[in-house]
């Protein structure tokens, strides 16, 4: 095995939160959609896929990185404007399980549309020559990259709280979740703030894939495997609940992480056995709100 | 072959209803002269190795077309019928039972994956319907998968694996550490390293495991790193390979130590590009820029380029069309379209196609071939084809592969 | 207005003998078909199909880790068959056995929750069930699925029956999936069947009325549990492999395509959908690679203009048909 040291579990834990950052992202926009919308959103992990390949291809086009980190959360967000306005919207009142269902069939399609567009093997993409190589953190040495995802998802979690909590605008996506109703009575089409909450949670979902791209094999099937972890992380922080999603997704990435180290074989299965445990001993999730089930 | 003894009454039953039924379910009939000889080939020609499947295919083809061009067996052509197995096993067992019952197909060529063959094998080799594999599986050439009707052109992982450890153990070091796809695959792989490790004095540090499709591998190369070995054997395979060749690099590995992969694909290369598989070394059934040195190479490299626009073929795709013809040209060696008699003109059969010396070994029908090794490389490419380097071929050798007795044959006839 | 009449008449009297009326159509099935293969796929996931709907359309139960009974039926049978020995009678009972028990496990543990947690509690608890069939390689093959389960003659009151031989596989299998349509309708039509709808309908209500929710609801989980696990045994005993995919949560997402498709909450519907995803499926992979897009579509145009499925569709236009015109 090695000898395990503490810089070794340093590095290791560091790694943890660097997966921990997309983790959080992703379950983010999960939760900020089910929290407002009460949708599922089985698509998530086709929109992480669609930011990822987004970003390869405006950094083609303007050859700037930080142009695509821009560009592509708009351009993901737009289409998730589009699913939400002509897809979504006509189910809202049918039921829980509609939405998530109908997402179930958008996240096929959207698989497919990007095989025909880019083709079937995927693409190749590569760390930005800004950001490469590597940073001595003391107990060893730890990719720039990394480093930058996770203080990138550090901006964007602090950002979307100062959104939610100070802003006029937050403030009517945070009545609305509570009782919409009340919201349509004082005259604010709620049918807006919902299109404008998808459209955010799908665009954070994109900017995680944009973030996530170069630490990957970027191709049609990243986001199968994506969405059964966010779904995890969701749950576990409780869903609906923001800063139960990024404590959840940085637990989850720790935990993968150190059982990478001591049991490599189990790490896949650690995170469905945490979720598991969870649920049964806390159903509502770590910061959810009991009796918001269902 | 196979006539079903039911009762006469039940009989008259089912002819009543299957006079309206599309086609009758004989399946013994016997063939007017000119009938086409067919060949099921179920590949995945969609999902995550669509490309390869598609490479195999167009092989497959020329195979045929040279076949008919050169008159087929008796007057009758040669038929591929190509089905998508969607890399799924269970889909692969329905398109072979499609292929047998439905389109009464003589021979089987095909599949991409280790789970697909077992599967097509299982179903075809029950209905004593002969099946040439063309990817590569340590499993199917154990007694408990084989019959007398099945075949496996293709390599396998233990001996490519060991080719790759007896040209770069000695030439880069002892300390060795695996980082293993948990799959089957993945571990026929370590297996086939250490065996030929062993006599090279080669100390296996770690076998670290992830899991297959692991999209980030960061988790692991920390430790890796700590480990501070001579080589590192990233066994993974396709998309797998190319996550782990991209964080390796970034996270600076090849800096202390000399990666390698038992198997390097074009398509995965290409895919992943020239940074992240800069000096990476493995090995290949067949790389096109084996023309400047074999000429059978340079024969089936012009065929394909002519057919196929000036596109190359791939080692997947060589082995389309290694499978194919094989098996037609047992049909005239043999000359007949029965599974049994072809089957054996399938094991005495010795021929080189398209990359040197081939036979199938008696015991389990392994075609015993040569390996190239290979190295990627970033500088001097003269095209979008040309990312590899040839460093040696591993000539043809039965005492590579697993020995009879271990894969639990009791004859080696 | 006769022929309303009619109409209402024949259509009750169908809907009372029901499995008979399904039966008729699987009996006449294969011929409909371009091949036998397929109309047992069609048989079996219909069959898959109708369990899962036992739970999710009657009881309202949205699963997401069905696929975990559908795979323990298929490996539990290959087991007995390829380890064991054993016959492959028994080794149908063992698939459903195992598939009840592990459905009694999950089933203790899910209904502590509700709603979308549910769901995504046995999508885990499915995903556990999947990975430690994955490792567990020397019984299961792993991830080269299990092969080997050769059943080739079968014996049956004096008659040689030859299973490889594709219509007396079909007609077999359908006898099975008859046993089992008959005793799903047995349940729905008892009072227990009553239960459940009612649970669907508003589960506090049915509480307050006095009935043990909860355990209703591991009943119900159960039985489909068995029901999904007798369609994976079929399975195994037609394909002759057990693929590992069997145990992962896309499979299970399948069972939930068909049901909408076909029609949840009504009985023929789950085998209508399954017919269709499957006949879908296979026609659009021969016309182009790209037949993921077209089942996708498929699918969303279904739940938005559609949501009783096919079959549902066409029951709720005939019940009105037959209601609005009066004699």
């Amino acid at each position: 095995m090695g000898e395990i040291t503490p810089s070794l579990l340093m590095l290791q834990l560091m790694t943890g939160i660097g997966l921990g950052a997309v983790y959080a992202l992703l379950a983010l926009g999960l939760s900020l959609i089910f929290g407002m919308l009460n949708v599922v959103n089985f698509a998530h992990g086709a929109f992480f896929m669609v930011g990822a390949f987004m970003g390869v291809y405006f950094l083609a086009l303007t050859g700037n990185f930080w142009f695509s980190l821009v560009l592509t959360p708009l351009a993901v967000g737009a289409i998730g404007l589009l699913a939400e306005r002509f897809l979504v919207r006509p189910l809202y009142g049918r039921g829980i399980d509609y939405p998530l269902l109908l997402t179930f069939g958008l996240s096929y399609v959207m698989v497919e549309a990007i095989r025909i567009i880019f083709g079937i093997e995927g693409v190749s993409t590569s760390t930005p020559a800004e950001l490469r190589g590597a940073v001595n953190l003391g107990f060893g040495h730890f990719p720039l990259y990394r480093l930058f995802l996770i203080g990138a998802t550090a901006v964007v979690v602090l950002g979307l709280w100062l959104f939610i909590e100070k802003t006029r605008y937050g403030l009517i996506i945070r009545a609305g979740s509570r009782d919409p109703e009340i919201v349509r009575v004082l005259g604010i089409d709620i049918a807006r703030v919902w299109l404008l909450v998808f459209g955010i949670g799908t665009a954070i979902a994109g900017l995680s894939g944009v973030l996530a791209a170069p630490t990957r094999a970027v191709n049609p099937e990243m986001g199968i495997s994506v969405l059964a972890e966010s779904f995890v992380v969701t749950v576990v922080g409780g869903m609906g609940s923001l800063p139960g999603a990024v404590v959840a997704g940085l637990l989850v990435g720790i935990v993968y992480s150190m059982t990478s180290l001591f049991m490599p074989e189990l790490a896949e299965l650690s995170i469905f056995v945490l979720m598991a445990v969870v649920l049964l001993i806390r159903p509502q999730g770590l910061f959810g709100k009991a009796g918001q089930m269902g | 072959m196979i006539d079903s003894p039911i009762g006469a009454r039940r009989r008259s039953i089912l002819a009543a209803g299957t006079a309206v039924a599309a086609s009758p379910f004989m399946f013994n009939i016997a063939r007017a002269q000119g009938a086409p000889i067919k060949i099921g080939f179920p590949v995945p020609l969609t999902g995550a190795f669509s490309a390869e499947a598609q490479d195999q295919v167009r092989a497959a083809e020329i195979a045929i077309k040279d076949f008919n061009a050169a008159g087929g067996f008796n007057g009758r052509m040669a038929e591929l019928l190509v089905r998508d197995d969607k890399l799924n096993p269970g889909e692969a067992a329905t398109r072979t039972l499609e292929l047998i019952e439905k389109d009464k197909v003589q021979f089987i060529v095909g599949s991409l994956s280790a789970a697909t063959q077992l599967s097509i094998n299982a179903v075809a080799r029950d209905r004593k319907v002969l099946f040439n594999s063309i990817s590569q599986s340590d499993a199917i050439n154990e007694a408990k998968d084989w019959s007398m009707y099945t075949f496996h052109e293709a390599r396998n992982p233990h001996l490519t694996a060991g080719a790759v450890a007896r040209y770069a153990f000695p030439r880069f070091g002892k300390r060795i550490v695996y980082l293993t796809a948990d799959y089957a695959y993945g571990h026929e792989m370590v297996r086939g390293f250490e065996r030929a490790g062993g006599p090279l004095g080669a100390v296996k540090l770690a076998d670290i495991r992830h899991p297959l499709g692991a999209a980030d591998y960061s988790a692991f190369l920390p430790r890796i790193q700590a480990l501070k070995p001579d080589v590192l054997v990233m066994c993974n395979f396709g998309k797998d390979q190319v996550n782990a060749a991209k964080q390796v690099t970034d996270f600076g590995l090849k800096a202390n130590m000399k990666v390698i992969a038992p198997i390097l694909l074009l398509t995965a290369r290409q895919a992943g590009g020239a940074e992240a598989f800069e000096g990476i070394l493995g090995g290949s059934s067949y790389y096109w820029g084996l023309e400047d040195k074999v000429p059978a190479a340079k024969a089936f490299n012009d065929k394909f380029r002519k057919a196929h626009n000036g596109m190359v073929p791939t080692d997947y795709g060589a082995l389309g069309y290694a499978g194919v013809r094989s098996v037609l040209q047992a049909v005239l060696n043999a000359k007949s379209t029965e599974s049994m008699p072809v089957s054996i003109a399938l094991r005495q059969l010795k021929y080189n196609w398209y990359k040197g010396e081939q036979s199938y070994r008696k015991c389990d029908h392994q075609s015993v071939q040569s390996v190239i090794i290979i190295e990627s490389k970033s500088k001097n490419m003269k095209d979008k084809n040309d990312v590899f380097n040839v460093l040696a071929v591993e000539e043809a050798n039965e005492a590579n592969l697993r020995s009879c007795d271990e894969l639990g044959h009791k004859i080696s006839t | 207005m006769n022929q309303a009449m009619t109409l209402a008449n024949s259509f009750n009297w169908i809907v009372r003998h029901r499995v008979g009326a399904v039966l008729f159509c699987l009996i006449l099935f294969p011929l409909l078909m371009p091949y036998e293969a397929l109309a047992i796929n069609i048989l079996i996931f219909g069959l898959y199909a109708v369990g899962f709907n036992l739970l999710f359309g009657y009881t309202g139960m949205l699963s997401f880790g069905h696929a975990a009974f559908l795979g323990v039926g298929s490996y539990l049978c290959g087991i007995a068959i390829v380890s064991g020995g054993w016959p492959w009678w028994a080794a149908i009972v063992a698939g459903v056995a195992a598939a009840s028990l592990v459905g009694l496990v999950i089933g203790y543990l899910a209904i502590r929750t509700r709603g979308i947690y549910f769901s995504m509690v046995t999508l885990a608890l499915g995903q556990i069930v999947y990975y430690v069939f994955y490792k567990a390689e020397s019984w299961t093959g792993g991830e080269n699925g299990l092969r080997g389960i050769r059943v080739e003659a079968i014996n049956l009151l004096g008659w040689q029956l030859d299973f490889l031989n594709p219509i007396t596989k079909y007609y077999l299998i359908l006898v099975f999936v008859a046993a089992a349509l008959w005793f799903v309708s047995r349940v729905l039509n008892s009072p227990f069947g009553a239960v459940i709808e009612a649970i669907r309908e508003n589960e506090q209500r049915t509480a307050a009325c006095g009935f043990d929710v909860a355990r209703a609801k591991l009943l119900v989980f159960v039985l489909s549990a068995a029901v999904c696990g007798l369609a994976g045994a079929l399975r195994a005993l037609h394909l002759s492999i057990v693929p590992i995919d069997s145990l992962h949560y896309l499979q299970s997402g399948q069972a939930v395509m068909m049901c909408l498709l076909g029609g949840m909450g009504t009985f023929f519907g789950p085998f209508v959908g399954a017919a269709l995803f499957l006949y879908l499926e296979d026609v659009s992979t021969a016309v182009t690679t790209h037949w993921m897009a077209l089942v996708g579509v498929v699918f969303m145009v279904f739940v938005l203009f559609f949501p009783k499925g096919v079959w549902g569709s066409v029951l709720h236009w005939l019940a009105r048909k037959a209601a609005t015109e009066k004699p």
